[in-house]
This record gives C-alpha cells, sequence and structure tokens, in this order.
C-alpha cells in the first residue's frame, strides 16, 4: 500500500491550521525542527496532569512512576539505534550539547598539543565550535576535510589526512543539514579506525529519517536530538562506546551524577547518571519516547519513498526557475534543498514565501564556513519530512516565482 | 501500599541484624554506596581453601530494606561457595526480602548484593546484573 501522507497528517494538530483564512500552511522547515503528532503532545500532557515528580530519589507513588517513565524512555531510545546497553544512552539537551560533552570530556582526557581533530567543511557550528574551544583549552590541532564540487566530501583528501597526520578523532555528521549530502559514515568510521582515530556522528539530520544502527555503523559516539524526530525541544542522546564513557571524566558536576561526597573530594555515580548532573529533562525524555513510539509503528521505508519522491520533484521544478541555484548535488542525499536566487536575498525570499504560508529557513543555517567555501552569504532551505504532501510542494514552487517576480525585476 | 510493607521477616532482620560487626583479618573486603541516598554498606568475609564463605561480617548504615536485606543476604552467604556466590543475581535477594518493591527501592534492598558482587567480580557486571 502506497504511503498516505494525507491521513498521516491528521497526527499533526499544529498542520490543520491555516496561515490566516485564505492561506494554508506549508511546513517546509523540518531540517530546523519537525512538528509533533498528538501521541506526543498527549504523553506530555499526561505527565504532567498525573506523573510529574523528580526522578531516581523519591519514595513516593509519583516519583516511582516518573523515574519508571524516564528509564523506560531511555530503553526505548536504546534500542531505536541498537545500542548494546542503555547505558551507553545519555541523555543531553541536544546534538549541541552532546558533541560539547565529548569536547570537554574526551577531550580533557585525551587530547593535547600535536594530536589533530578532523572536521569537515560541512559541519554544523556545533562540530566545529566546540573542537575551536576545546582546541584553545587542550591546545590539539583542528584541520577540515574539504569538500568536491558536488558537495561530497574529498575522500581522497580524507585517507591523506589520516595517514599523515596524528589524527584521535573524527567529527563527522551524517547528513548535511544545508547540502543534504548523506556521507558514508560507515566506511569513513572503518577508516579513521584503522588509523586509530575514534569517530563522533552528528546524526541530527539523520536520525528523523533512517534507522540509525550505532553497531554496524561502529561510530564511538552519535549525537541526535529529539525536537527534529517529532520529539520535545530541549531533549537529545549522546550514544558512546561503554568503554570509552567508562573511561572519561564527567561533564557537569552537580547532583545525580555522584556516588559519594566529601567536602575533599567525590566519586563518581555510574553510567549513564555519570553524565546526567541535576534534574533531568523528565517530561521531554518521556516524550521523546512516544515520538519513537511513533516512528516505530510507521513504515519508515515507504515514508522515505515518499520523502524522496516529493524531493525529486521539489529539486527538480526548483532547478528549473530562471536565476536560481540549488546547493549541492551529492548523488545521496536527505531530503531538502537549500538554494540562491540571483538578484534576491534570502530574508527577502522567505518573507514573500512566509506571504504564501510557506515556512522556510533562510540564512547560513548554522553552517557559515559551508556559505564561505561556496562563496555565497546566505540561502533558502525548504526540507521535507513524511507528512508533507505533494500539495505542499506545488505551493512552494509557486510561492517562489511569486518571490521571483516581486523582488527580482 | 500498606503497613504490610514492612513484614515482620524485614522488621526482625532490621532490628536484630545478623553478623553485624567487621571481620579482621579477611579475605573479602569491599564497599559500596547507594548514590541516591547515601546509604553505606561495608562488608568482610573469611574463605577457606576449598573457597566455601565461612564467616561473614559487615556493617553500614541505611533504610530498614538495605539494612534487612544485608542482614539476610550474610547468613545465606556463609556456607556458600564462591563460585555459587558469584552467580547470585538480582531476584535472590528480591525473593528474601519477599515483598514487591518499586525502581527506587530495588537500589535498596541490592546494596548488600552490588557490595558482594563488585567486590566479587567487577561494576561492569554488577551493572549488567542490575540491568536484567
Amino acid at each position: 500500500m502506497a504511503f498516505d501522507a494525507a491521513t498521516i497528517r491528521q497526527d499533526f494538530p499544529i498542520l490543520q491550521q491555516m496561515r490566516s483564512a485564505t492561506v494554508p500552511l506549508t511546513y517546509l522547515d523540518n531540517a530546523a525542527s519537525s512538528q509533533k503528532p498528538q501521541s506526543v503532545i498527549d504523553t506530555l500532557n499526561t505527565y504532567y496532569r498525573t506523573q510529574n515528580a523528580n526522578v531516581h530519589r523519591g519514595i513516593h507513588w509519583l516519583s516511582e512512576m516518573a523515574t519508571e517513565l524516564y528509564e523506560g524512555a531511555r530503553v526505548k531510545l536504546q534500542k531505536f539505534v541498537n545500542a548494546k546497553t542503555r547505558r551507553e544512552i545519555i541523555f543531553t539537551r541536544g546534538t549541541t550539547e552532546a558533541i560539547n560533552l565529548v569536547a570537554q570530556t574526551w577531550g580533557r582526557a585525551n587530547l593535547k598539543a600535536g594530536d589533530v581533530v578532523l572536521s569537515t567543511v560541512m559541519e554544523h557550528h556545533a562540530n566545529i565550535v566546540s573542537w575551536q574551544i576545546a582546541a584553545e583549552q587542550y591546545g590539539f590541532t583542528l584541520h577540515y576535510v574539504p569538500l568536491l564540487y558536488d558537495g561530497t566530501l574529498d575522500q581522497a583528501t580524507y585517507a591523506r589526512l589520516l595517514r599523515e597526520e596524528n589524527v584521535k578523532l573524527v567529527a563527522l555528521t551524517h547528513g548535511s543539514n544545508t547540502l543534504g549530502t548523506i556521507n558514508p559514515v560507515a566506511d569513513m568510521t572503518q577508516l579513521a579506525h584503522a588509523h586509530g582515530a575514534l569517530v563522533l556522528v552528528d546524526a541530527a539530520q539523520t536520525a528523523p529519517h533512517f534507522k540509525l544502527d550505532v553497531q554496524a555503523l561502529d561510530c564511538d559516539f552519535l549525537a541526535f536530538s529529539g525536537h527534529k524526530m517529532l520529539g520535545p525541544t530541549g531533549i537529545g542522546v549522546l550514544y558512546g562506546k561503554r568503554e570509552l564513557l567508562e573511561a572519561m571524566p564527567p561533564f557537569l558536576g552537580g547532583g545525580d551524577m555522584i556516588a559519594t561526597v566529601t567536602l575533599e573530594g567525590s566519586t563518581w555515580n555510574q553510567l549513564p547518571y555519570k553524565f546526567e548532573a541535576g534534574t533531568p529533562a523528565i517530561a521531554q525524555a518521556i516524550g521523546l519516547g512516544a515520538a519513537v513510539d511513533y516512528l516505530n509503528a510507521l513504515d519508515l521505508p515507504a515514508a522515505n519513498a515518499h520523502e524522496h519522491a516529493l524531493f525529486v520533484e521539489l529539486y527538480e521544478r526548483l532547478s528549473e526557475i530562471a536565476g536560481v541555484r540549488v546547493l549541492g548535488a551529492a548523488p545521496e542525499r536527505g531530503a531538502l534543498a537549500a538554494f540562491t536566487m540571483e538578484g534576491a536575498h534570502a530574508h527577502d525570499i522567505a518573507q514573500v514565501l512566509d506571504q504564501h504560508g510557506v515556512a522556510v529557513r533562510a540564512g547560513h543555517h548554522c553552517t557559515m564556513p559551508l556559505h564561505q567555501h561556496l562563496g555565497i552569504a546566505a540561502s533558502v532551505r525548504a526540507s521535507l519530512y513524511f507528512y508533507n504532501t505533494a500539495a505542499d510542494v506545488d505551493r512552494f514552487i509557486q510561492a517562489v516565482y511569486a518571490a521571483r517576480k516581486t523582488l527580482v525585476s | 501500599m500498606d503497613e504490610t510493607f514492612y513484614r515482620e521477616n524485614i522488621l526482625d532482620h532490621a532490628r536484630h541484624m545478623r553478623n553485624k560487626g567487621l571481620l579482621s583479618p579477611c579475605d573479602f573486603d569491599h564497599e559500596e554506596h547507594n548514590p541516591l541516598c547515601g546509604d553505606h554498606l561495608h562488608l568482610t568475609m573469611r574463605i577457606d581453601d576449598n573457597g566455601i564463605i565461612r564467616e561473614v561480617g559487615w556493617d553500614g548504615s541505611g533504610c530498614a530494606i538495605s539494612q534487612a536485606s544485608a542482614s539476610m543476604l550474610g547468613e545465606e552467604l556463609i556456607g556458600m561457595s564462591l563460585e555459587q556466590a558469584r552467580k547470585l543475581d538480582k531476584q535472590f535477594v528480591l525473593d528474601l526480602i519477599g515483598i514487591p518493591l518499586t525502581i527506587n527501592r530495588v537500589k535498596c534492598a541490592t546494596l548488600s548484593l552490588k557490595t558482594l558482587l563488585v567486590g566479587l567480580v567487577s561494576s561492569e557486571h554488577w551493572e549488567n546484573i542490575e540491568d536484567e
């Protein structure tokens, strides 16, 4: 049976809204944040109405219930990415905090002058700036894998850098949030391991779309955000191989992360609590668990095929518009298209699109180095999710034509 | 949950703790904490040449459940081989306690077993037992 996006859309109350009395809402800013199904909203509502309490400490009915739900969500996430144990799942605020955690703790214990961390030109700022800050603190050097013309990584240079430099860790995105490029992370991880380097994968753009398998990828760390995959904001996951996490010093100090505390010093709690100082984002974690339930119930390959078909149509029709340049031409890519239009700034295009009810992202999408490399200041990005329809693509294309008519004389 | 939670057997062990007091010298000596509440358990044992646990002595502080479980587990350990002790699981202690426990209180009940197994095997082994 074909994937029925029109029915699926009924699960998302926000998509039932009109932008105004006569203009429907066309939500194409999914790479920034996804919308939430009723089941996730209900889970949050039920939690706050009937289950709310602090976790791990209270010996009372509500606290026990909140603890069961919170730890139950961790197991859902463990299964979702096929981690070996729930202890490898650290709840963070999101991808950004997860990467900072690794840069600050694994970095502190393992990186020094003479070491190299390899990032790439297409990374989100989270996977560049975290390492720049750590490089200043711990004295290692940061290098970047360059791009080829089609928006894929230059694998020959990657292999050369691994061979010639003292690379300790590769910080690599699974899917580019601007070019759409899907990187061959399993192959790149294998090569990094052959040269004794670890690999951190930023899966913020792929976790919402694909069934990830950390054991098959064999990556050492993997980070993703809840809010891009139907879940609440303020919750994300750091996966790390157990032996690496065990050896890392803690990130933040506080409650729940300790085994014992005296005024002279402290010892650390076991995984994953060592890395979860303070009261965690309990409702958000449980909400993310509900999002995972929703994704598990979905026919993901069919959803992907649907998204991809929409993307191909959007890409082809967008490319036909005079003066439009779509960024990136990787053979394997996610369902998003960033573009520029000759004679019009991205912000102005997005403004006209909004008047047509079309929500897109305009700016540098937290990839300033990539935009600089492409020789542009900003771009407009339309990104699809499984609940988008052919009608969304139609309205988007019509709105881009309207923007061109208004802005480019 | 009602007052039957504090089953007579648990209260008896909590009030009249068996084998309390550390052994010195001893063949096994390990301490653990429950990070959730600060409960503490120190377990010592004397083991004969055949690997049989002959004497158990423990000290600690904590709630009735954690102290009673140490008292009960201590009694069970005497006469047990180290090989048997290494294979103990969470259910063994939960059965000794004999009442259903909620998720946060399981940690209290298993502190004594955690002390035994972390000391005897490894913290990773204990974490795997805990996750069963």
